[in-house]
């Protein structure tokens, strides 16, 4: 009997004891901040981290990589995030219009650039927008419009190309920037609409066909939010991404200045 | 908005039956045979049911995607290409819904007394005879049980789906799939409604589907 009991007797205590351990590290981390950043950022904003990291010690960045649409409906929904950088200007705009950001915090911290790619075993390199409309371009992939901003800056484009109606059929909506990237690079799609830095990463699979010109300009706005509990480690973390450090940075994953 | 309940029933209805084809074959097969690597093929069919959906989505990518195993040939040959179509969707669905079926006959079939297929048998009967008139009758209300819990579970299906086929409007946003992006979008509302249509869809399949189940006995 006593070995009977003891085993869920010890398993309880183990339990317990992880959880206090849980607990206790979650307190430990409550210094941490929460970035949200638009999905074309992973790379150069996980760079930035290690080096705000090694800049501030104690400091520790956990961030949140998703299309912006999708991490403005977060923070709308009172997710525990203390920084916000959207890969466009309207996003941010929903956001200030809905008081979510803190005062004076928001700026413009990198430009990039809209382009097509296609898969690098394509037999066809399109020109401009023109030639998407050919037989060769049956799937393109994009960003949804409504949620993530590769897909509002693609539309504006194809638009002003007078091509809505003839690219109508032909769209594969992505749920961020990456996925578009991703299904480029597997070959699923003809072509796809990212953005240069995005193309950069996958050199041996996707090659850049051509800048596609965007009625917008690419630019990418950073803020703090109101609600956030580290607003001083949240306005230093915004201050590392736009000094010289954090912009050299940027460059390194092709990302202008602002 | 009715659009993604028309492509959720269409789905679900066709990935059942593909479902249920190859299920109660697959749990006739298993009940009656004994061979090497029984327990491991057992094991290889009721996988869908514990890989995570995004695993299974995965394996469809490589293999029926565009440059897939299987895709490659596919698209050479007939010009098929499953990746962001609603047959994608249902293959998909088939896939994670199979084991409900599959499990739920085979059980049905094993608990089937053995001595009224050995009867038929002795006055004649062929083996086809058998299965139809005897085996699957007798079996029937488990394999019915097994349908409805795929249709549930294919109705629901979410990630392998979302992986292979993609979030297109009107063509392959599955009811799962528009609240997620609804929900994505920050419009509530809709996703609300959605929410409220799908419960409201899947109470009526449960209701009605129990209701069958009962006056067949």
């Amino acid at each position: 009997m006593p070995l009977h009991t003891s085993v869920p007797r010890t398993l309880a205590r183990t339990l317990a004891t992880g959880l206090c351990a849980l607990a206790l590290s979650s307190t430990l981390h409550a210094q941490a901040l929460t970035v949200s950043a638009a999905a074309s950022l992973t790379n150069a904003f996980q760079a930035i981290g290690q080096a705000f990291e090694k800049a501030n010690p104690g400091a520790k960045v956990t961030f949140n990589f998703a299309a912006s649409g999708p991490l403005l409906a977060q923070i709308q929904q009172g997710a525990p995030v203390d920084v916000f950088a959207s890969a466009d200007q309207e996003t941010m705009n929903r956001a200030a219009t809905a008081k979510l950001l803190a005062d004076g915090t928001r700026a413009d911290f990198a430009h990039n650039t809209l382009v097509v790619i296609v898969p690098s075993t394509a037999a066809k390199t399109p020109q401009a927008l023109q030639d998407l409309a050919g037989a060769d371009f049956k799937r393109i992939a994009t960003g949804t419009p409504a949620t993530v901003p590769v897909g509002r800056y693609t539309m504006e484009a194809v638009q002003k190309a007078g091509l809505t109606d003839a690219l109508q059929p032909r769209w594969i909506f992505g749920e961020s920037v990456r996925q578009v990237l991703n299904y480029v690079a597997r070959g699923e799609v003809d072509a796809g609409f990212v953005y240069r830095t995005d193309a950069l990463i996958e050199p041996e699979k996707a090659r850049i066909a051509f800048t596609a010109p965007t009625t917008t300009p690419v630019s990418y706005p950073i803020a703090a939010i109101a609600a956030s509990k580290n607003a001083d480690a949240a306005r230093q973390f915004i201050g590392f991404v736009r000094s010289a450090q954090g912009q050299e940075i940027l460059e390194k994953f092709g990302f202008s200045r602002p | 908005m009715l659009t993604p309940l028309w492509l959720t029933l269409k789905v679900a209805v066709l990935a059942t039956a593909l479902a249920g084809l190859a299920g109660i074959a697959l749990g006739w097969w298993m009940a009656r045979k004994r061979f090497p690597g029984h327990a491991l093929a057992d094991a290889f069919l009721m996988l869908p049911m514990v890989l995570p959906p995004t695993v299974l989505g995965y394996y469809l990518i490589v293999v029926v995607g565009r440059n897939g195993v299987l895709g490659r040939y596919l698209d050479q040959w007939f010009g098929i290409n499953l990746m962001f179509t609603w047959q994608g969707a249902v293959i998909a669905a088939s896939i994670v819904s199979l084991p409900l079926i599959y499990k739920a006959a085979r059980a049905a079939f094993e608990d089937a007394d053995p001595r009224m297929a050995l009867a038929a048998r002795t006055l004649g009967a062929g083996e086809l005879e058998i299965f139809l008139r005897i085996s699957l009758p007798l079996a029937g209300r488990g394999v019915a049980a097994g349908l409805m819990l795929a249709f549930a579970r294919a109705m629901g299906e979410f990630g392998a789906t979302l992986m292979i086929a993609g979030n297109l409007p009107g063509k392959t946003q599955t009811l799962s799939i528009a609240v997620y992006d609804a929900v994505q979008a920050g419009n509530d509302a809709q996703a609300l409604w959605l929410t409220l249509l799908i419960s409201a869809v899947c109470m009526f399949v449960l209701v009605v589907s129990s209701r069958l189940l009962q006056s067949r006995h």
